[in-house]
């Protein structure tokens, strides 16, 4: 996984709740056997006007002018800003493999789903909990003329506005501590090898058929 | 005074962090197709082997056909990923039912069917209706691909615990009201995001008055209510279903197994973070008008009306949601006309299912107004039991089109799919945008209320049949 790194990045405002996986990356792009290439059909039925379909040049498919990631102002965006239960909806991994591959590192909502916001640590982007009056605030300076550039910093656990200003935000140690190492989680587990071994022992005595094969 | 959520997860501890932040044991793995191409390759990108293959059992379910089997698959892309699945089954010695074994269908049918899902067992699989297991008091929740592969190579997960919340269900369901019915009410009542960092226990005289699938359609559907675990205390209805089971535990073992059983469920006075009281008796057939299952409104009601939502960001969400659904606000729901039912999915596709829709169907047709109804068993031994039963002549003779086991119209991944603009009558879990095909129209209701749509042409009160 890759490092999490101090960046300041353009913020693309998604103004709507509930954002379930299905709308983040549609079923029929699930069939990839491969974790990358899912970019250009993030959000596919809000951002095309036609039917999009595994193998398609979407270079050639008709943008839809009103969905915000086909707004010129937004090109380039690195930072989603979203609505409550961001991410809801089923578990599948395509859903943080998709912003990534578009180019989103960080996205920030009031709240997201469970399941979303842990495959989000596992893909090195960083989701953000705000207050939802923070939120409508981002919205309010998001849609402007100039598009809003903030600078993440997940050492500092600071969010730089333009005007100098400084909003905090929390996260989970242990989640920080891979995210900026780019630690893979297996790794660290199978450093714990013998409490597993030791584990499995006991409960193999206290509940064999637990361990029928 | 501990919760069953409590014991369930300390059983599961390895060990545990300052912070909370545990190594939790995981006991089972079901896998499918879509959720682990990925994760199997990393295991082989880092030279490592599964770390107790037995642990793991194997389905085909989101992109199989339901029809014509015989064939093949004839979407390139998906036979590819049917073909990765058996590949690395084999090459990794895990046990799967390929999709023309007849033990073959959706891992949350065949988990319990196989009794591969045990009481007090943790249970993961890389698909967020996991929570289905809970019917059986397992601790059982949905993973991403990434924890696939972490499962896969340690037998474990990284986790911190969650919250409890006791959803307790007082009085008795009435008639022709069920499970479908209930758990869209808990839905409507404390919304898709009311249970995002709880895990639910259901209790309550409803609950037990459940059977085991009645209990599995409520657990299934926790993640529409944002929780990832739903459980429910096992009891006498629990040991009997488990009983006899392929994978279920034998003799001696069986008497060591019920013994410990009979300790999961939540000590009197166990502290729940958050209680909510929801009346059985209240509770009438349900139906979903928009694009989250949180819209949801008795039958008997009306299509509601944004501008009566005091909240903009709400209000607004119903708005875009009625203009999606092509629907007017104040429509009464019996006026509404699908044109596709869909009688299936890991929510509404067990025998107890089936045998609810026939009692529907049975001697009637399906409308005119109806371009498909479609009957998808959940496995391939429920499709042969109602076939023994007989089930399957009531749905040919009544019109319905009778499939092979699968995910079908629930995600539309296969070939089963609404077009745009196309309404249906589904009992599956998600009503969202697209979910049942590009610009599909999804009302989810219980298996009774889809068979009595699909033979009156318009959503009824079920209870008014007959």
């Amino acid at each position: 996984m890759e490092k999490f790194e101090t960046f300041s990045g353009i913020v693309a405002p998604l103004d709507r709740s509930n954002v379930d996986t299905d709308a983040i990356i549609p079923k029929q792009f699930l069939k990839s056997i491969k974790r990358t290439g899912f970019g250009p059909n993030l959000f596919d039925e809000w951002r095309y006007l036609d039917r999009g379909e595994p193998g398609m040049d979407c270079s050639k498919r008709p943008l839809n002018p009103d969905f915000v990631l086909n707004d010129p102002r937004y090109q380039g965006a690195r930072i989603l800003l979203a609505r409550d239960n961001f991410g809801c909806g089923s578990s599948r991994e395509h859903a943080p493999w998709a912003l990534l591959d578009y180019g989103f590192r960080v996205v920030i909502a009031p709240s997201f789903a469970d399941i979303f916001f842990n495959n989000c640590f596992k893909n090195g982007i960083l989701p953000i909990v705000l207050d939802a009056k923070i939120i409508d605030d981002l919205f309010r300076r998001a849609v402007g003329d100039e598009p809003l550039k903030l600078r993440v910093d997940l050492e500092n656990q600071t969010i730089g506005l333009p005007d100098g200003k400084t909003i905090g935000f929390e996260v989970d140690a242990f989640r920080k501590h891979c995210l900026l190492n780019g630690l893979d989680d297996i790794g660290l587990t199978l450093e714990h090898v013998d409490a597993i071994r030791a584990y499995e022992a006991r409960r193999r005595q206290e509940a064999p058929w637990l361990f029928a094969e | 005074m501990k919760t069953l959520y409590d014991k369930l997860w300390e059983d599961h501890v390895v060990r545990s962090e300052a912070d909370g932040t545990s190594l939790l044991y995981i006991d089972r793995h079901l896998v499918h197709e879509v959720t682990s191409p990925q994760a199997f390759e990393g295991l082989r990108l880092a030279g490592r082997r599964p770390w107790r293959t037995g642990a793991n059992l194997a389905t085909p379910d989101h992109n199989v056909p339901t029809r014509d089997r015989e064939k093949g698959i004839d979407d390139p892309v998906a036979r590819l990923q049917v073909e990765t699945l058996d590949r690395n089954c084999r090459d990794f010695g895990i046990t799967e039912f390929e999709m023309n074994d007849i033990r073959q269908g959706i891992v949350h049918v065949i988990g319990p069917e196989e009794g591969a899902t045990l009481p007090g067992m943790t249970l993961v699989c890389g698909d967020s209706h996991t929570a289905t297991h809970g019917a059986l008091g397992a601790l059982a929740f949905g993973i991403g691909t990434s924890e696939v592969e972490h499962v896969l190579a340690t037998q474990c997960l990284i986790q911190k615990k969650s919250r409890n919340m006791l959803i307790e269900v007082k009085g008795r369901l009435g008639p022709g009201v069920d499970a479908k019915d209930l758990v869209l009410a808990i839905i409507g009542r404390i919304g898709t995001a009311g249970g995002t960092g709880y895990a639910i226990e259901f209790a309550g005289e409803a609950i037990r008055d459940l059977s085991v699938e009645g209990r599995m359609t409520v657990c299934n559907m926790t993640i529409e209510a944002g929780a990832r675990v739903g459980l429910v205390a096992v009891d006498d209805t629990t040991i009997e279903y488990v009983k006899g089971r392929p994978y279920a535990p034998k003799g001696e073992t069986w008497e060591r197994a019920v013994a410990a059983w009979r300790n999961l469920h939540s000590d009197e006075g166990a502290r729940f973070d958050r209680v909510v009281e929801i009346d059985a008796t209240a509770i009438e057939p349900q139906m979903t008008w928009g694009t989250s299952p949180e819209m949801v409104v008795p039958v008997t009601g009306r299509v509601p009306d944004p501008a009566r939502e005091p909240d903009p960001v709400k209000a607004d969400g119903m708005r875009r949601a009625l203009e999606y659904m092509g629907l007017e606000a104040g429509t009464p729901c019996t006026g509404i006309r699908p044109d596709v039912v869909f009688i299936g999915s890991c929510t509404n596709s067990r025998i107890e299912d089936l045998r609810a829709a026939a009692g529907v169907a049975k001697g009637r047709k399906v409308a005119s107004n109806i371009r498909q109804a479609l009957v998808v068993p959940g496995s391939g031994l429920v499709k042969k039991q109602a076939e023994e039963e007989g089930l399957d002549r009531i749905f040919i003779e009544a019109g319905f089109e009778w499939r092979d086991p699968g995910c079908s119209m629930c995600l539309a991944m296969n070939a089963d799919r609404l077009e745009p603009g196309e309404r249906c009558a589904s009992t599956s879990n998600r009503n969202f945008e697209g979910r049942q095909g590009a610009g599909g129209r999804t009302h989810l209701v219980g298996p009774a209320m889809a068979a009595a749509a699909a033979v009156t042409g318009h959503f009824v009160d079920v209870r008014k049949l007959n």
